[in-house]
């Protein structure tokens, strides 16, 4: 190999190596895997309250990472996951739960598109039977029996 | 009755809860914390990291928190209201909470734009913020003698909610 040559595969093995260094640093994996998936559990039930129509599980926003972490943090002191919504509600209030507990001020949030439910299919029981008596049973005439049944032959030929 | 009555109402009372629901500003979420005891913390002040901050040296006081960053647009917008009502000896004691934020920038801040409090509170971390259901800074709490919770703002302080709002209610809890 020649001097040139030399100094090439010197570059490129330098490049090589140096590689990683440009690479954006990987955000660090969670040490522990089962919490991890549990603090991906119970965050995606929880809103961002910075980014509202998003879970905790998936803003981006700061505040979104430092909860990420403070669940993480509950769980490894041995919370259960209701303790760690129970930490977030008592801070954040029940907007924070996409699935409202059931409670007396919740009764109308739950119980309400069932009331509405049951109101329509009455509406729509008392109108139909108030219709179907309105709907009298008239038999044909005999004139009438007639022209059908020429107009019937009609649309045969 | 008209038999367009019925549908009418259920129509207009449907129109009049959209228009409710649209008016309302889904940002300002209720805080759980209104009549609850301030969560309690001790952090390094800003100007003096030697020295701590905790609520308990409030005690006996009406007083406010406010909750800022030097990175917070709107914070510059209530900055001027608080520096103001401060001037002019309308506020009780203003502690602020420097949130999330360098301690240089912070200090360089309030070189800027005025220092209305009596101290602030350096909350490097958000620790704090988390326990006072901190979500979009500016924040602040009026908190009574007691140590109670008794006013959240949410957003940036407006000399209307100043006027009608927070004045007010601290004339009542200094009774």
């Amino acid at each position: 190999m020649n001097a040139p040559m030399k100094l090439i595969f010197a570059v490129l093995a330098a490049l090589c190596l140096a590689h990683p260094a440009f690479a954006k640093e990987a955000a660090p994996l969670a040490e522990d895997p089962v919490v991890e998936k549990r603090m991906i559990e119970i965050s995606e039930e929880l809103r961002c309250l910075v980014c509202q129509n998003e879970s905790l599980a998936g803003s981006q926003a700061d505040l979104a990472k430092d909860l990420r972490e403070e669940v993480r943090g509950l769980i490894k002191s041995g919370k259960s996951d209701e303790e760690v919504k129970d930490f977030l509600v008592s801070r954040y209030g029940d907007f924070v739960l996409y699935r409202p507990q059931v409670k007396p001020v919740t009764y109308a949030l739950w119980a309400g598109p069932f009331v509405l439910l049951l109101i329509g299919i009455v509406v729509l029981i008392s109108f139909l039977r108030k219709r179907s008596k309105q709907v009298e049973e008239t038999p044909l005439s005999e004139a009438d029996k007639k022209r059908a049944e020429a107009l019937l032959k009609e649309g045969q030929s | 009755m008209n038999k367009f009555t019925l549908p009418l109402i259920a129509f207009v009372a449907l129109v009049a809860l959209l228009a409710v629901g649209l008016n309302l500003n889904p940002r300002e979420v209720p805080s759980p914390l209104i009549g609850k005891p301030t969560p309690d913390f001790k952090v390094p002040q800003l100007h003096n990291p030697d020295a701590t901050f905790s609520p308990k040296e409030m005690e006996g006081k009406v007083w406010l928190l406010n909750v800022w960053a030097s990175w917070c647009v709107s914070c510059r917008e209530e900055h001027p209201v608080i520096v103001e009502y401060a001037k002019k000896g309308l506020l009780p004691p203003v502690v602020g909470l420097n949130y999330k934020d360098k301690r240089d920038d912070g200090l360089r801040w309030l070189a800027r734009f005025g220092d209305p409090y009596l101290l602030s509170a350096f909350d490097a971390d958000g620790r704090v913020g988390i326990d006072y259901g901190v979500y979009g800074v500016p924040e602040s709490y009026l908190i009574d003698k007691a140590g109670v919770i008794r006013f959240k703002q949410i957003g940036p302080i407006t000399p209307a909610v100043m006027e009608n709002k927070i004045l007010p209610l601290v004339k009542e809890l200094n009774q």
